[in-house]
């Protein structure tokens, strides 16, 4: 789905988290919202999957106007920061929570709903852990179950906060590879917000970087790092 | 050369003597304050026999004490339960200004003495204010009846739910119910799939706390029920009438059944409690 951001801004009170910023994303990217904390990265996020409205400005999916979309109809794939799984339900009744919450008509069959689960616990390579609780597993196992809760609902887009903020480097490095992989084989416009240069050139095709709710650079990972726009990117991406 | 052996301590352990001192200490504050009053009014109780305990149970006053507390808990309990969760809801998951004030208002109930808040009831629902003549002339009477009873457990028993419930819910923040509303559930479908299981346990001792207090309550209800014998008269207030008569055996004997009512609800924690042990533990934060 091809994403436009049209002058977005958002205020908090008397604090402006993001001065008017736009921003196309074409159907099937994979982009990076790169930047320091306090950047407005979670913001521009949280405002494509409808948690935040925004102060003013448009957002457009394929064309049609979605910025008055309720969180529910956005139909938005989030990863959230610390996974937010359901700590009282099983691996199996997370991944499966989004079709059960569908209106019965639109609702899969219970066998057809374990199917699907199944298939989503294939895709992120932990096919027997259905039964077990989030507390019962590791960092990485976690976000991975995220993120097939995340895919459950047949999403239009995927939206990641810090996907990878929480775990340590080997295993981030492992996880990187497998966001690349569930992104290729679905072809979902993927957007994910680091604070982690690194992990926005290895691993994006598009890295937008920010500072201070602005946008400084929009731009293919090799084009920011041979020709940063200011001495803010230079700075960033050679920390 | 023989090796001396040595002993480890860990660095938050106290030596033998220090702990023979606190635990001692904790051990003799709960003989006086707690299991000696306690035997006592079971012994009391019992001390023209156990017919005679059952008797003064049976006597009509009595019986309609022990009906009149339990209608009351009963009505007051879950209404404190809702209004808990609406007011800890509120607290936790919007920002706004006065919040505060709002949190300081919830805690009143603890602050105010319960016969200043019955006093208050009287006066505002009264035969004589406005607010209560009107309802009296419509036949429904608030003060010396089982509405100002129950409006006056209400309100001394306001803070145990949402007391319980907000700490909890600071500490579990938006995420999860934030996760359900973009996985397409509804407001309602993610209060009861998300929001409910996570706070059931803060709830239920919130609620437990809520009904022995409710239960026990005197000040407030003194003051507001007008202790019309066998009308209105609570289990607390029918044991102050009798102790006061130096009818004692009667007096302990609603006291013994007081005091099993509020053993009951910590037996049923318990027994939640362990029968529950392993969700309580997959519930904890990793």
């Amino acid at each position: 789905m091809h994403i436009e951001i049209e002058d977005i801004s958002k205020e908090f009170g008397a604090t402006a988290a993001l001065h008017p910023v736009s921003l196309s994303i074409p159907s099937g990217a994979l982009v990076a919202l790169l930047g320091p904390s306090g950047s407005g990265k979670t913001t521009l996020l949280r405002i494509l999957g409808g948690l935040e409205f925004p102060t003013a400005g448009r957002v457009r999916f394929d064309g049609q106007d979605a910025t008055g979309l309720t969180v529910q109809e956005r139909r938005a794939g989030f990863v959230f920061q610390s996974y937010a799984l359901f700590r009282h339900m099983t691996v199996f009744d997370n991944i499966a929570y989004g079709l059960n919450a569908r209106p019965r008509a639109q609702r899969p069959s219970k066998p057809e709903i374990a199917r699907r689960v199944t298939r989503l616990l294939d895709l992120i390579q932990l096919p027997a852990i259905g039964p077990r609780y989030p507390s019962q597993l590791s960092g990485g196992q976690r976000q991975r179950v995220a993120l097939a809760r995340a895919m459950a609902i047949e999403p239009r887009m995927l939206l990641l906060d810090e996907p990878f903020g929480a775990l340590d480097a080997k295993v981030r490095k492992e996880l990187r590879q497998g966001l690349r992989e569930i992104h290729d084989t679905t072809g979902l416009t993927t957007i994910f917000v680091t604070h982690d240069q690194d992990e926005a050139m290895e691993l994006a095709d598009l890295v937008v970087v920010m500072s201070m709710g602005r946008i400084e650079q929009i731009g293919r990972p090799q084009d920011i790092r041979a020709h940063p726009a200011s001495d803010f990117v230079r700075n960033f991406i050679s920390a | 050369m023989s090796d001396v052996p040595i002993r480890f301590r860990a660095a938050t352990e106290e030596t033998p003597l220090a702990r023979f001192l606190l635990i001692g200490g904790v051990l003799l504050g709960l003989a006086v304050l707690l299991f000696a009053p306690l035997i006592v009014v079971f012994f009391e109780a019992l001390r023209d026999g156990a017919l005679a305990a059952v008797a003064s149970l049976a006597n009509p006053e009595a019986a309609s004490a022990i009906r009149l507390t339990l209608i009351v808990a009963a009505i007051a309990v879950p209404l404190n339960a809702v209004f808990g969760i609406a007011a800890a809801w509120f607290v936790t998951k919007f920002d706004f200004r006065g919040k505060a004030i709002l949190i300081t208002l919830i805690d009143l109930p603890f602050s105010v003495s319960p016969v200043v808040a019955g006093l208050c009831i009287v006066l505002t629902f009264g035969a004589n204010s406005l607010i209560g003549g009107v309802l009296v002339g419509h036949g429904f009477p608030i003060v010396f009846a089982l509405p100002g009873i129950v409006l006056a457990s209400v309100f001394v028993t306001f803070p145990f739910v949402a007391r319980e419930l907000i700490p909890v819910m600071i500490e579990q923040g938006r995420a999860e119910e934030e996760a359900a509303l973009t996985l397409g559930a509804s407001g309602w479908r993610v209060f009861f799939t998300v929001t409910l299981p996570n706070i059931r346990w803060a709830l239920l001792y919130g609620v437990l706390l809520c009904n022995a207090r409710a239960m026990g309550e005197f000040g407030a209800v003194a003051v507001v029920s007008g202790k019309i014998r066998g009308q209105t008269a609570t289990m607390p207030i029918t044991i102050e009438m009798l102790y006061n008569e130096y009818l004692s055996v009667a007096a302990f004997s609603l006291a013994a059944v007081l005091a099993l009512l509020a053993l009951l609800t910590l037996t049923l924690k318990t027994g939640l409690e362990w029968r529950y042990a392993d969700q309580l533990a997959a519930n904890h934060r990793h």
